[in-house]
């Protein structure tokens, strides 16, 4: 029973994510590290390589094996050529999807929850870079990244399930050097896990985004009166006796929040977004797309 | 237990007010409870802290207002009554005798009397006391009775508009009897004759207590004219501090609404008991005044009526000849002035101007002939009760008025020329006046001896002559002759106006007959003597509150007993009808003094209030529930859940804002959109089927109306003849059923006023197949019971010429589902002639008010929500030509209604067509 409503939900959410995905061009990552993944991909490097794709002849020069030269251009003229092929690379993508119970939140019946709203992002920029050839796995050990169609289908599996833990924090093991990486969440809960994460993926020469999905009570702090907050997982709560007086405080600490993790991203070359689920995606896997794509948007 | 002026019923219950301090320490400890909120911010807030500690327990004022809520509902319990009865008096078990004056100086405080004396039977009733009551203004043996019989007869109980006699006095200590009792004596402050004997008698039998309000009773003296001007006395019984009070002299405005037309005030200074108001008032409105009254006072004492001897009476002077001008000692009307002139107020002017201000009298100082409309006009107003004063002359003499046949408005027929004694060239002397007849208006005036008369117009001989001669001459010959009109009389002098005829004109004889003749009103009341053997009829009576009454239905007074005896039972102030004049008795005269009574030393004198018991309970209770009222919109804004929406809905409910506000204005709503279209409307009868039909008949007729015509009538209402107001709807279609409710007396009035304005109802047996018109059918039966009360003229059958038969179409026949029954209309003028090349008669001048048939016709138009019909009529094609003609009955039916008789003016079209030179 609970295996077919799996089914059902990890349907829904590749359905909704292929849709999303559907209305973007191909992403093709920009690879600008080459060393470390060598591993053959359709990005051509516009230099010779290895690779499948015609990219010039030239002269044989020194060092060359016998082997190289290409005996059919080279007996139109006098002098001896190789044929050269672009070097093409494949970009790893590694995403981590919080899933703690702290992204299971809504403030309004018609808001999505917040968990709702990462996994359709991360997937649909899965989607976009499947398409565009790129490998995409998850941090850890979980699901190591890969290629094709069969891939988004793994990713919305694993997206699905939901973690146990009150607040996520990041998963930075696994990561392929010099890859690129895509952590979405609300980053509400302990800050430390998030800076060690960042990091360590800069230590590897590993860049990324960060998208942080808020609701919109989250940001606005709408509450009156006598009232006892709980974390969505209940192990954490806070009472107070008048909430509109803590409103002010509270914006102070997730501006100071928001400060922080601008900081750590501009330290490790990182970008960071918030998204409000009251928004439209689309807007926010149009700044993923540029973030991924070749940090033409900063 | 009582504390102060309050006491409790159940005291005991106070005892829980200890356990309010308890109460306040467990509220105290227990703040509102607070929301949980799932929130995943809550990670950011960790650490944070309130800014405002104290908030943490519940306010003080909130503790403070649940306690007051607490103690009020406590102490509402324990029932707390203000000014509780003393129970410790000691009970008094003999028989009480209650003594009211309940004379006229009571009636002010009646009510606080009546009050007291409730309270006194009520408590006398609880000691299981014999109570009699003794009303000195109508004293009787005192008859002991159980206090309850009293005190159901309380209410119809009032205080006399006179107060008690000393002959009344006299009989109330003569009846007392000799058993012993209590005394409460509920005395109206004044003194008068009698009052020590009867407390003598009274103490003799038992203590006495005596009831007495401080109020000073303030009275009236009747009204007299000084030196043109309305004077009046107001007087006080006691003489008090400066007091201010007003005078009103209420009348009637010419429009005849009775209102107040002069108002004066009067301080009293300090210690002053006296005082006079004068009212200047042109005699215009003098005569009008009907009575004075002191305001605010509601007591007869305070009113004083007003007769004929205020009233100016207005007199028109016509001569028939003004051709001597300058000569004014020969001037026909200058001695009458002259006599009139002190005592009334004289008109001038042409005839015909001066007949429309109705004036009380006309003087003819030798006019011969009138024309035929000022005849007709003289006529008229002197039947009306108008005196008309001829004057023989040299002009009548000449006249053929009232030659060979009598004149309406001469007293007797006149020879050819008259007579001359005494003149140079006759033989005889001078002739003087004979003694005045016993039934004379004249009789008893004293007759100088220098009046003669010279030359007068004679009487013919006539068998009425003897009567209508009111003064003759030594010789016989008739004077003064007087014949009634109607109301009103007309007298004539058969010598001349002036001097020339005969010195009577300047004698003072001439001025006592006028006002004999009452020409000229008499200042003074008249002496009993005066008034042996007449009989004056009270047309109007004080009651004890100041009040007038009918007083047609009490007897008539004897004129000597009228002027001179005490008011009492049969002889009621008021205004009394008599011959020639009304006379007007006053609770208080013009000589009478109000006197305050001063009580011996020994009898104790209370006040009238008694403080009334008041159970607090309920205010308490309700103090309690506002409270808490209060406690749940404080507990909901320190919680922060007071959203000023939600607040406002609270207090909205709270207050009951009054649904009927809505209801009403939804009402007006819809009143506007009734009288904005036509709207047809039946009678709802409470039968479900028998009112669908009517409405679904009305809507097809409507339908037709809209299709045919260029009536639009707006979709059929059912009306219910209680509630709703009729003015709205032309044409009410009433199916009788005989179960139907009969309307009330209220919604008949209605109804009436609804068929004189216009409206129209068509009722409808609905029985024509089986029954003829009458009330042989339980529908025709209850038609008669349902309009008997209505105002419906004599009906007929629908004549061949009605404007019914044409109003829009030409119809002889008026069928409905079924058909064969006549239709009833107003009948027309018994005078409708049918005109010679007519086609029809002028029938009435306006619209039937009730159309009666049984044909029913609801059904016959009766349709459906798509038009279709909803009820088979006839067979085949004749049954829809049958419907058809339903429709037009209908259609004429609303035309009649909303044109009345226009189309009866086709009448007219020769004669325009003449006057259009076609």
């Amino acid at each position: 029973m609970s295996d077919a409503a799996l089914t059902l939900r990890v349907s829904g959410l590749r359905a909704s994510a292929e849709a999303e995905a559907a209305r973007f061009p191909a992403l093709l990552a920009r690879a600008d590290q080459l060393a470390g993944t060598v591993l053959l991909g359709e990005h051509g490097r516009r230099r010779a390589g290895m690779g499948d794709d015609f990219w010039q002849y030239r002269p044989v020069q020194q060092g060359d094996s016998r082997r190289m030269i290409d005996w059919r251009r080279s007996a139109r003229s006098d002098v001896q050529y190789v044929r050269e092929r672009e070097w093409q690379i494949a970009q790893s993508v590694m995403l981590w999807v919080d899933g703690a119970a702290s992204m299971r939140f809504a403030s309004e019946p018609g808001l999505p929850e917040k968990a709702d709203r990462a996994r359709l992002l991360a997937l649909a920029a899965s989607i976009l870079l499947l398409r565009g050839g790129e490998r995409v796995g998850l941090t850890g050990s979980a699901l190591p990244p890969r290629r094709g169609r069969v891939q988004v289908e793994r990713l919305a599996a694993l997206f699905s399930q939901d973690g146990a833990e009150d607040y996520g924090a990041p998963e930075a093991r696994g990561m392929l050097p010099h890859s690129r990486a895509m952590f979405v969440s609300d980053f509400l809960g302990d800050f430390e896990p998030v800076r060690a994460a960042l990091t360590k993926a800069a230590d590897r020469g590993v860049r990324g985004v960060l998208l942080q999905i808020l609701d919109p009570a989250e940001e606005a702090f709408p509450f009156r009166g006598r009232a006892i907050f709980e974390s969505v997982g209940g192990t954490l709560a806070h009472e107070t006796l008048k909430a509109s007086d803590l409103r002010d405080k509270y914006l102070e600490r997730l501006a100071a929040r928001k400060a922080e993790l601008a900081q750590i991203c501009a330290t490790t070359g990182w970008q960071v977004q918030t998204h409000r689920t009251n928004a439209s995606p689309q807007s926010a896997l149009l700044w993923l797309h540029g973030a991924i794509s070749g940090g033409r948007v900063t | 237990m009582t504390l102060g002026p309050i006491g409790f019923a159940a005291p005991w219950l106070l005892v829980a007010l200890a356990l309010l301090p308890i109460l306040w320490i467990l509220l105290r400890a227990v703040p509102p409870a607070p929301v949980r909120r799932r929130f995943p911010g809550v990670a950011l807030m960790l650490g944070l802290k309130d800014e405002d500690s104290v908030t943490d327990r519940t306010p003080w004022w909130l503790l403070l207002l649940r306690m007051l809520a607490v103690a009020a509902v406590i102490v509402g319990l324990a029932g707390p009554v203000l000014n509780p009865r003393d129970a410790s008096e000691a009970r008094e078990t003999g028989p009480l005798l209650v003594v009211l004056d309940a004379s006229w100086a009571s009636a002010r405080d009646w009510p606080e009397k009546r009050d007291l004396l409730d309270a006194m039977l009520a408590e006398a009733g609880r000691d299981g006391r014999a109570v009699a009551l003794m009303r000195l203004t109508d004293p009787e043996a005192p008859v002991f009775q159980a206090a309850e019989t009293w005190r159901s007869r309380l209410a119809a109980a009032s205080p006399a508009a006179w107060a008690p006699s000393e002959a009344q006095m006299e009989d109330a200590t003569a009846v007392l009897g000799a058993e012993g009792f209590e005394t409460r004596w509920l005395s109206d402050g004044l003194a008068r004759a009698g009052r020590a004997n009867l407390l003598e008698a009274l103490e003799a039998r038992g203590p006495v207590t005596v009831f007495e309000s401080a109020a000073p009773i303030f009275a009236l003296t009747p009204a007299r004219i000084e030196d043109g001007t309305l004077a009046l006395t107001v007087q006080r019984a006691q003489p008090g501090a400066a007091r201010e009070v007003t005078i009103l002299a209420h009348g009637r405005d010419p429009s005849g609404t009775p209102r107040v037309l002069s108002s004066a005030t009067h301080t009293f200074a300090q210690g002053e008991v006296q005082g006079e108001v004068a009212l200047p008032l042109p005699a215009e409105l003098r005569a009008r005044i009907t009575r004075f009254e002191i305001a605010g006072q509601s007591h007869a004492g305070a009113v004083t009526l007003s007769d004929d001897s205020l009233k100016r009476r207005e007199v028109a002077l016509i001569a028939g000849r003004d051709d001597r001008e300058g000569l004014e000692l020969l001037s026909p009307l200058h001695y009458l002035e002259r006599a009139l002139a002190p005592a009334a107020d004289i008109l001038d002017g042409a005839l015909t101007d001066i007949l429309p201000a109705s004036p009380n009298v006309i003087v003819l100082a030798d006019v011969g002939t009138l024309s035929g409309a000022e005849q007709a006009a003289l006529l008229d107003w002197a039947e009306a009760g108008g005196t008309l004063l001829r004057f023989a002359g040299p002009r009548l003499a000449a006249s053929d008025v009232s030659r060979s046949e009598e004149d309406a408005l001469m007293p007797v027929r006149l020879r050819v020329g008259g007579r001359t004694v005494g003149g140079a060239m006759s033989w005889g002397a001078p002739k003087s006046l004979a003694p005045f007849a016993e039934d004379s208006p004249f009789a008893g005036l004293a007759i100088p001896d220098d009046v003669t008369v010279n030359s007068q117009v004679m009487a013919q001989p006539d068998p009425t002559l003897a009567d209508r001669v009111i003064a003759q001459l030594t010789d016989g010959t008739p004077l003064v002759t007087r014949k009634r009109i109607g109301q009103g009389q007309v007298v004539l002098f058969h010598v001349t106006a002036n001097a020339e005829w005969s010195s009577l004109p300047l004698s003072g004889l001439f001025v006592q007959m006028l006002e004999r003749l009452a020409i000229s009103s008499a200042a003074t009341l008249p002496d009993a003597e005066d008034l042996i053997g007449t009989t004056w009829q009270p047309v109007q009576v004080l009651d004890g509150f100041g009040s007038l009454q009918d007083g047609g239905t009490l007897p008539g007074v004897a004129g000597e007993a009228l002027v001179a005896d005490a008011l009492g039972p049969d002889l009621r102030p008021g205004l009394y009808d008599g011959p020639d004049r009304r006379i007007a008795r006053n609770v208080v005269g013009a000589e009478d003094v109000l006197e305050p009574v001063t009580w011996p030393a020994r009898v104790p004198v209370e006040g009238l209030a008694r403080p009334a018991e008041a159970p607090l309970g309920g205010w308490l209770l309700a103090a309690a529930l506002l409270f808490l009222t209060a406690d749940i919109l404080a507990s909901l804004a320190l919680s922060g859940r007071l959203i000023p929406a939600r607040a406002a809905a609270l207090f909205a409910a709270l207050m009951l804002i009054a649904p009927d506000a809505q209801a009403r204005a939804a009402a007006e709503q819809s009143q506007a959109a009734l009288s904005s279209e036509v709207t047809l409307a039946h009678v709802l009868t409470g039968d479900a089927r028998v009112d669908d039909t009517a409405r679904a008949g009305l809507l097809g007729l409507g339908q037709t109306l809209f299709f045919r015509t260029t009536v639009e009538p707006a979709p059929p209402v059912g009306v219910d003849l209680e509630r709703d107001e009729l003015a709205f709807y032309p044409l009410l279609y009433w199916p009788i059923t005989p179960d139907q409710p009969t309307p009330s007396a209220e919604a008949y009035v209605r109804l009436n006023q609804y068929l004189r304005s216009g409206g129209m109802i068509l009722f409808d047996t609905r029985d024509a197949d089986i029954a003829a018109f009458g009330a042989s059918s339980p529908n025709g039966a209850k038609l008669q019971r349902l309009a008997a009360p209505l105002d419906i003229p004599p009906l007929e059958r629908v004549p061949q010429d009605h404007v019914l038969t044409r109003t829009f179409y030409l119809l002889q026949d008026f069928p409905g589902r079924h058909a064969g029954r006549p239709v009833w209309v107003e009948s027309a003028p018994a005078d409708a002639e049918q005109i010679e090349g007519m086609p029809f008669r002028n029938l009435n001048d306006g619209v039937s008010p009730v159309v009666i048939g049984g044909n029913d016709w609801g059904a016959a138009w009766a349709v459906d929500a798509r038009g279709n019909p909803m009820f088979p009529v006839g067979r085949g094609f004749a049954g829809e030509r049958q419907r058809e003609l339903a429709y037009r009955f209908g259609v004429n039916l609303v035309m009649h209604v909303l044109t009345g008789n226009y189309k009866s003016d086709q009448v007219h079209v020769p004669a325009l067509l003449d006057r259009l030179g076609q």
